[in-house]
């Protein structure tokens, strides 16, 4: 039953597939492109060559967010029109936001050795990612044991849903929490005051890594349908023999 | 959601369809006594744990009173959760209370208000316990303690009741709750810890209002979230 595709299924297919054209090249190309504006941009004084870190690791984050966000999004979609469809791609979003945010959590200390003097700290948004990053790898655990089908993606939805919405509640309580106890080191906000070449990198790699999360939420979309469709034909196979 | 049509059979009012769950769950916990006698036993487990792994002096005691307890209710609670789900799941329960006309928000509510006084029982018992375990004087701080507490425990339970309804229907359920709640709950927990620690140290409440509005905050989302989707937990 679930190998006949619906309509939402079919243009999304549509939509992914020329995503995949499209975006795949776009994000190889901007990676080049990002390798060589960082490469380029210039070397941070106090810093050094570490500081280059930053563009990926801000790219990283961004990316996860939007995948995560891609994940609600879907997931309500889901419980409201019931089109598998939907819940193949908050899957493939929450999956690849879980990529990117790994890559937050090991890009970090690899800067945060040098100049913090320490691989990790409790700063408030080194901590709200690590809890972000839990949320969503118990979203990811859920799913196999759930049991594949309907409920499975019933469930994952529910929980995809409440911890998006819960970002900003983890946001704020954590901020407080290490406002109120301030500790040595304290993230700067450099944002707006890099220097415009450094800015330029950021945007390119910002980007090209944006396309990268699209290319693979939409190819890890398609596996999810190829892979679902596999099992439905395995049973009806198996069902088959039965008879 | 509150305006649901009038059928032949008698539709439960909305509040009545809470207080028939509440009452059935207080009448089952009052007949067989399971959750609240496991949840007081394990509360009781962690708060002996605890002192043996850290020995904390009375300095430490008082610094970390506020974090003791909770994890000592987090724990419990958890424990509570699954059995209050896994009591309706065991006998098809959760089918009938899906298949009966009440609304589905209606019945998480009423689930979030039982689970939310057995808690309040064994954290009742656990307060007293702690105050004697860790010579720790309760007697000033008492009605903070109890607002913040109280404030805590509706967030933590609401989130704890939606996620205890996914996972008691799955193959490791006993894995999956902890897993999905506690990342989740991590906001509650941190309020309700600088809240209580508060009320504690025998400060005015109006010290802690930005928490207290944080908890509030906590507690109203998972409540509304909980109502909106337990519907869907449901269904099968």
């Amino acid at each position: 039953m679930t190998e006949t595709g619906s309509k939402v299924q079919d243009r999304m297919d549509l939509i992914l597939s020329r995503l995949r054209t499209v975006a795949a090249p776009l994000a190889g190309l901007g990676l080049l492109l990002a390798a060589a504006a960082i490469l380029r941009a210039p070397e941070e004084e106090a810093q050094g060559i570490v500081q280059k870190i930053f563009y990926a690791h801000v790219a990283s984050a961004v990316s996860s967010y939007l995948s995560f966000f891609i994940t609600c999004a879907a997931s309500v979609l889901y419980l409201w029109k019931r089109d598998r469809a939907w819940d193949f791609l908050a899957l493939a979003s929450a999956e690849v936001g879980v990529v990117f945010c790994s890559a937050v959590l090991v890009s970090g200390p690899f800067w945060g050795k040098p100049i913090w003097g320490t691989w990790w700290t409790w700063d408030a948004r080194l901590t709200s990612t690590l809890i972000l990053w839990l949320v969503y790898v118990g979203y990811l655990l859920l799913r196999p044991f759930a049991g594949e089908g309907e409920r499975g993606a019933r469930f994952a939805a529910v929980v995809g849903i409440v911890g998006f919405v819960n970002i900003p509640l983890i946001h704020f309580s954590v901020k407080w929490l290490r406002t109120l106890h301030p500790k040595p080191i304290v993230l700067n906000a450099q944002g707006p005051q890099l220097p415009p070449e450094m800015m330029t990198t950021l945007y390119i790699t910002l980007g090209a890594f944006t396309l990268l999360a699209i290319t693979f939420i939409a190819v890890r979309a398609e596996i999810e349908r190829l892979r679902d469709l596999a099992s439905a034909m395995r049973r009806h196979a198996t069902k088959g023999e039965a008879r | 959601m509150t305006a649901t049509a009038r059928a032949e059979p008698p539709v439960p009012s909305f509040l009545g369809a809470m207080i028939a769950v509440i009452r059935k769950d207080l009448r089952l916990e009052w007949r067989t006594r399971e959750v609240f006698t496991a949840t007081l036993v394990f509360a009781a487990l962690v708060l002996l744990t605890m002192n043996f792994s850290f020995e904390p002096g009375q300095h430490a005691v008082e610094d970390m009173a506020a974090g003791l307890l909770w994890v000592a209710f987090v724990f419990a609670g958890m424990l509570g959760f699954s059995r209050s789900l896994l009591a309706e799941k065991e006998g098809g329960c959760l089918d009938a209370l899906y298949l009966s006309p009440a609304d589905p928000g209606a019945i998480f509510l009423g689930k979030v208000a039982s689970n939310v006084i057995f808690l309040a029982v064994t954290e009742a018992a656990v307060l007293p316990l702690f105050a004697v375990l860790f010579n720790y004087p309760l007697g000033r701080a008492f009605p903070g303690v109890i607002v913040a507490i109280g404030l805590g425990s509706v967030g933590f339970v609401a989130a704890g009741t939606l996620f205890a309804a996914i996972s008691t229907q799955m193959r490791v359920r006993e894995v999956m709750l902890p897993l999905l709640l506690l990342p989740v709950s991590v906001p509650v927990l941190i309020a309700s810890v600088r809240v209580t620690q508060t009320a504690l140290a025998g400060h005015a409440l109006s010290g802690a209002l930005a928490w207290i509005g944080l908890l509030v905050l906590c507690d109203a989302l998972f409540l509304v979230a909980g109502m909106l989707l337990f519907g869907y937990v449901l269904e099968d």
